[in-house]
């Protein structure tokens, strides 16, 4: 480390930013001779970056396809929209095996999303909040890592964030779902009662839906459920597989005077969903007509509908309806491990659904989440008025992995959904406000100026367990009315266009081997002052690019994003939930969300960094943050030995 | 001696429509007919079958292993033993249960890693495996389950 006395001074582009702007928040690392060394290497890392696009992990996939012969399956992971399940897709970078150390391993587990303490966990089930405490249940297998044997978890929280677990709620032991307890809603009824519909795998392999009520209504934590004796409720209709019946939804209650549910299905490779009627919850008429039909979307699983306030300020109740009230239908694509959503009317009178536009259909238009997402359920959350939705992020690892760390699966940070009145063509989702309880303490920065080609280290301290809020203003460089043709989320973050991409690095370490670009890139960008001839329609990407997210050659890493509305009085806004191996993006307040699963292997601990970047060719970027360090919630056994 | 015509034209038609949407058309035919049951299986059926014969590929592949971990141990080969018990523990049951309990969608997440892990062990000698034979024909039959699940959702 001789040279580095001869460094002092010497990052030329931090350095010269800041000469160059007076009362500029400096950026100077200070102190430590490592600490410049550290700058040195970032802007090595970073010629790196710009200069040796080439030298990735997608490039690398695409060397080793050219020198296999069976093709079949070393293929190179699915592009930017699709996000297919990682399970299907090889992704062969490296050639020397890869050894897991349990601290790479423990670090991988998160500080405040919810997962049980071992095993596999998948779909949400059933959340309501009940006598002051919010209960979740989920498809968990109490035996193993991967998925099998699934039985109900159960949790509760005061506040969606601190979760105490609970033994099984729903076990599979009567005929009606020996062979699987698996998804399904709870009603709350006017006077008080919870009734909870679920689908049940039956002995002789056909699906069915279940009635099952606490064994105690008075019991805040609703240990225990009984199953209705005369089960099942709800058994495929003719026409309909005996494999092809499932997840049932809340029911509402309508002006005929009935409750009325719906459940997901199929025909000839038409998703579709079934309506049922019901007064008591054990005799169901089935209507004649389906709620809505989707040609070429398969199965439907998981399916979800609810009314929307179109003035978009608070959560509905599932009953509610009326002139001001929109409905969303949302389905989980078996075919493709997608959940789509869509905004439409519903026609109370004959029970029927159609989206506002037909482009943007179920299962053909708009995601709930573009990233590593499935099986979401929402619920009415009664105690604060808001609709709360659940969604399963699955691991994007090796199966491997999963057994010797012995869990798999999270599920997201309980999100708020609201219409978007501004575009009319969204929905918003948020994280809860609860989880600001876990904030710790906090730096901001503001107006910090990223030049083309750049890195800025963010100094927070430790960048594992994050709430980030950020956002960004475009200073155009060069002539104006420049059009470039790269559009979307393109190959990732190497790839540079006039107007992107931009944004932060998370799980990222000093030397750059391993991090995780979230960015914005726009597909043109104009100065409205003195250029009103651009007729160009700018659109802006959002994205989160996991192709170097680790080192390690058994993970899947995919560039996840979609196009996100952006108005002309906004500015571009993110925020960011860092939480070890889960990243949580949300775009524009919420219109576009990116969930993502991260491995590193050296961007771990106290090797985990965050920086800004740049690497749009002809714009500065401004950015200003607010970043907290949060807490662990916690989550644990509910304390039935305390005295308390 | 002659094979007894044990399949009536009805049921070889499933096995070879269903072969035919795998991407190893002649390995699945053969290795399905290979099980008794076969003849009369339906679609799910044939897939518990195909789950029959990862088991016993995975059987072969951890038999070779262990006679190597004798003979020239080696860290590629520490790692292929636990991929492959990891198959063994993790993605053949999970594989077996999904088919039999109708979600054929963990049937195709298990067979799919079953075919990753094989992949990368075979990857872990850097050219020099000895063990392609068997990484192949795990990975082969994984990947025809796998076509198997996806016809099932």
């Amino acid at each position: 480390m001789e040279g580095i006395e001869d460094d002092v001074g010497h990052v030329p582009l931090l350095e010269a930013e800041e000469e160059e702007e007076e009362g500029r928040r400096p950026l100077r690392l200070r102190g430590s001779y490592l600490g410049i060394f550290g700058s040195t290497v970032f802007l090595v890392s970073m010629a790196a970056l710009i200069i040796y696009q080439g030298h990735d992990y997608y490039d690398e996939a695409k060397i080793e396809n050219k020198g296999n012969n069976n093709n079949n399956y070393n293929k190179v992971p699915r592009g930017v929209a699709e996000g297919v399940s990682a399970k299907s897709n090889s992704f062969l970078s490296e050639t020397t095996p890869y050894n897991w150390t349990n601290a790479m391993l423990s670090w991988q587990r998160t500080a405040f999303h919810f997962q049980p303490e071992r095993n596999w966990m998948n779909d949400p089930n059933g959340p309501l909040f009940h006598k002051g405490w919010y209960h979740l249940f989920y498809q968990y297998n109490p035996f193993s890592a991967v998925w099998g044997n699934i039985t109900w978890g159960h949790a509760v929280s005061r506040d969606l964030i601190h979760w105490l677990y609970l033994p099984e709620a729903i076990v599979r032991d009567m005929w009606f779902d020996i062979n699987g307890a698996w998804s399904g809603s709870a009603t709350l009824l006017p006077g008080g009662e919870i009734v909870m519909l679920y689908t049940g795998y039956t002995h002789q392999q056909v699906q069915v839906q279940n009635l099952a009520y606490p064994a105690d209504a008075s019991d805040p934590l609703l240990l225990n459920w009984v199953k209705y004796a005369k089960n099942p409720v709800m058994v495929p209709p003719p026409g309909i597989g005996p494999n092809d019946f499932r997840d049932p939804t809340t029911a509402w209650f309508g002006p005929d005077n009935k409750w009325t549910l719906t459940l997901g299905s199929m025909l000839n490779d038409s998703g579709l969903s079934l309506v049922y009627k019901t007064t008591d919850f054990i005799n169901y008429e089935l209507n004649d007509h389906f709620l809505h039909v989707v040609p070429g979307t398969g199965m439907w699983e998981c399916v979800d509908f609810y009314p929307v306030s179109i003035n978009g300020s608070v959560g509905l109740d599932t009953s509610a309806n009326g002139p001001g009230v929109k409905h969303v239908l949302k389905a989980s694509l078996d075919d493709t491990k997608l959940d789509y959503y869509a905004i439409g009317t519903y026609f109370i009178e004959n029970d029927t659904w159609i989206p506002d536009d037909p482009d943007l259909d179920v299962g053909i238009g708009l995601r709930l989440d573009y990233g590593k997402y499935y099986a979401s359920k929402s619920f009415y959350d009664q105690n604060k008025q808001r609709r709360v939705l659940w969604g399963w992020i699955n691991e994007s690892d090796s199966e491997v992995a999963d057994i010797t760390k012995g869990w798999a699966s999270l599920q997201t940070i309980p999100r708020t959904v609201l219409y978007d009145k501004k575009t009319g063509t969204n929905l918003l989702q948020w994280p809860v406000e609860e989880i600001e309880s876990l904030r710790l303490s906090s730096h901001e920065f503001k107006e910090l100026l990223v030049k083309p080609g750049t890195v800025v280290p963010l100094h927070i301290g430790p960048a594992t367990q994050l709430d980030i809020i950020a956002e960004f203003e475009i200073e155009l460089l060069g002539s104006e009315g420049i059009v470039n043709n790269v559009e979307g989320c393109g190959v990732g973050a190497v790839e540079r266009s006039a107007f992107g991409p931009f944004g932060i690095l998370a799980i990222a370490n000093d030397q750059l081997s391993e991090l995780t670009p979230i960015y914005f890139r726009l597909s043109n960008y104009g100065n409205g002052t003195s250029t009103t001839t651009t007729t160009t329609t700018t659109s802006t990407s959002f994205c989160v690019d996991e192709t170097r997210s680790s080192k390690a050659p058994d993970v899947s890493k995919q560039v996840f994003g979609s196009k996100v509305p952006v108005l002309n009085d906004e500015k571009l806004s993110l925020r960011v939930l860092v939480d070890h191996s889960i990243i949580e993006s949300f775009a524009q307040g919420g219109r576009t969300v990116i969930s993502s699963r991260v491995y590193p292997t050296e961007a771990i601990y106290g090797a985990a960094r965050l920086f800004l970047f740049n690497n749009a060719t002809d714009i500065n970027i401004k950015a200003s943050l607010k970043i907290w360090q949060l807490n662990s919630a916690f989550i644990r056994p509910f304390p039935f030995h305390d005295t308390q | 001696m002659t094979s007894l015509p044990s399949i009536t034209l009805g049921d070889e038609k499933l096995i070879e429509s269903t072969c035919r949407q795998t991407p190893n058309f002649n390995l699945c035919v053969q290795s399905l007919k290979s099980f008794p049951g076969s003849a009369t299986a339906d679609v799910r059926g044939l897939g518990l079958i195909m789950v029959k014969v990862m088991q016993s590929k995975a059987n072969d592949a951890i038999n070779k292993i262990r006679e190597l971990q004798r003979s020239a141990p080696s860290p590629a080969l520490t790692s292929c033993a636990s991929k492959y018990n990891a198959i063994v523990v993790g993605d053949i049951p999970e594989a077996n249960e999904a088919f039999s309990k109708g979600m054929p969608k963990f049937a195709e997440n298990g067979a799919n890693d079953a075919a990753n892990e094989a992949t990368f062990c075979e990857n872990g000698f850097n050219g020099r495996s000895p063990l392609t034979q068997q990484n192949n024909a795990m990975r082969d039959v994984a990947a025809i389950t796998a076509a198997i699940a996806r016809q099932l959702l």
